[in-house]
């Protein structure tokens, strides 16, 4: 059952396509920061990306070494739990499909660890298949500090606190951990065309 | 920290405006009662949703500006030009109102008297709150947190509740509250005049020797620069909680 509100009304030149955003989301034309802390300070000499599989076998990439990796430049839709949706948002990265060819097998699920000690939890499958990147340019510029420079992860088709900033490694496994805010009451999974933003949606 | 995972799935209830507070030309309290409201922690926000007659509904998040009681939710709205839901909230609600809500959400950027102290709370704008939640949670308990309370606010008419807040620094040995304007500021006002630096923070916050944990809510610009200060005035990250929002929204 809803409420009709007294006197509430559409701002219509507001709302967005409706096949491009999802339920309860807005439109915004700006990009708006969410972080639970300070941003974390690192330095490209000392960045790395670690990657492990199922079996524990890892890969690391120093920054020189990612930036020799394939790139992909990819235009999506990102939105944010807070409500946020931001329309053909152009990101340069590499695939996770790239960063997984020379290891093994990774499991069901990938737990995502950032500078800082940010986490989050996804699904394999949610990565793979061209459907995640760590990005490292946005809009043409390298990404900036507060946007998760130098490297984020990427995921469009879940809610943005998927796509963690300052992204350090990609544990690989068979179980599901769950990461900050996951731990915090929002959704494990958090599908923004289900509206699965907190826990139980 | 204060854990507080939110348990089960958070339905919508409904809510309805008691009462309204005008804080100044662009910001408006808006205190609901709400029957099935459990209590919440200082720091936390809720979910709003409106609907209008033709269907349409528009969600928005709000921090929660009041003491964690039973039944009883306030937030105070700033005006976002041009948006869609600010405005009505701050033009056209009026009491007996009702509309739905759902929380509280969010169990990071919390604090409860348990937690301890001395806290350093740093709003800028509407940023201030969460911390005046956290001001009021400390003010209705017998334990003395000492408490540093820094705002930004661009001009006298915008700093939020500064009568209430003036109070609470007279009334508490362990409460101090500053406030610096920085677009304009009256004759004879001998606060600081600026955005927040490097100066007023070794002035007027707590030094990191104390280990004080610290709030930090406010525009990104803002958090970004305040929280990175704190880091480089020896301030633990994990001890410095952000919050943050852009000047969309609303």
């Amino acid at each position: 059952m809803t409420y009709v509100t007294r006197g509430f009304r559409r701002k219509r030149e507001e709302s967005g396509p409706p096949d491009r955003v999802p339920p309860g989301q807005y439109l915004t034309s700006d990009f708006p920061v969410l972080s639970a802390g300070p941003t974390p300070r690192v330095s490209l000499d000392e960045w790395s990306l670690t990657v492990s599989d199922r079996d524990g076998e890892t890969k690391s990439w120093s920054w020189s070494e990612f930036l020799e990796l394939p790139r992909e430049t990819v235009t999506v839709d990102i939105h944010c739990v807070t409500k946020w949706s931001k329309l053909d948002t152009v990101w340069e990265g590499v695939s996770i499909d790239t960063l997984l060819t020379d290891l093994g097998e990774p499991g069901s699920h990938v737990l995502v660890r950032s500078y800082g000690g940010y986490t989050t939890n996804l699904p394999t499958a949610d990565v793979t298949g061209g459907r995640a990147w760590v990005a490292f340019g946005y809009g043409g510029q390298a990404l900036a500090p507060e946007h998760g420079g130098p490297a984020r992860l990427l995921v469009p088709h879940l809610y943005f606190w998927k796509s963690a900033k300052w992204v350090n490694a990609l544990e690989f496994g068979d179980f599901d951990r769950r990461g900050f805010w996951e731990s915090y009451g929002y959704h494990n999974y958090g599908d923004p065309w289900l509206e699965q933003r907190y826990s139980g949606d | 920290m204060a854990g507080a995972e939110i348990l089960g799935r958070l339905t919508w209830q409904l809510a309805e405006v008691v009462e309204v507070i005008d804080e100044n030309s662009r910001a408006r309290t808006i205190v609901l009662h709400c029957p099935e409201w459990r209590g919440h922690l200082a720091g936390q926000h809720i979910d709003i949703r409106l609907t209008a007659e033709d269907g349409y509904q528009a969600q928005r998040s709000y921090s929660i500006a009041n003491a964690p009681h039973a039944e009883r939710v306030a937030i105070t709205v700033e005006l976002v030009d041009e948006g869609e839901v600010s405005p009505f909230l701050i033009e056209e609600l009026r009491v007996g109102d009702r509309f739905e809500i759902r929380g509280p959400i969010g169990g990071y950027f919390v604090w409860e008297p348990a937690v301890g102290g001395p806290l350093q709370l740093i709003g800028g704008g509407s940023g201030v709150v969460p911390l005046i939640a956290m001001m009021r949670a400390r003010a209705e308990t017998d334990d003395h947190v000492q408490v540093r309370y820094l705002s930004s606010a661009r001009s006298f008419e915008d700093i939020l509740y500064r009568a209430e807040l003036k109070r609470l620094a007279e009334e508490n040995d362990g409460v101090s509250v500053v406030h610096t304007l920085t677009r304009s500021h009256p004759e004879g006002w001998d606060g600081p005049t600026r955005r927040v630096d490097r100066d007023m923070l070794e002035g007027h916050a707590w030094s990191a020797q104390l280990r004080p944990l610290c709030f930090v809510c406010g525009p990104t610009g803002f958090v970004e620069s305040v929280a990175s200060i704190l880091v480089d005035l020896g301030h633990e990250p994990r001890r410095i909680m952000t919050e943050r929002f852009g000047p969309s929204g609303g």
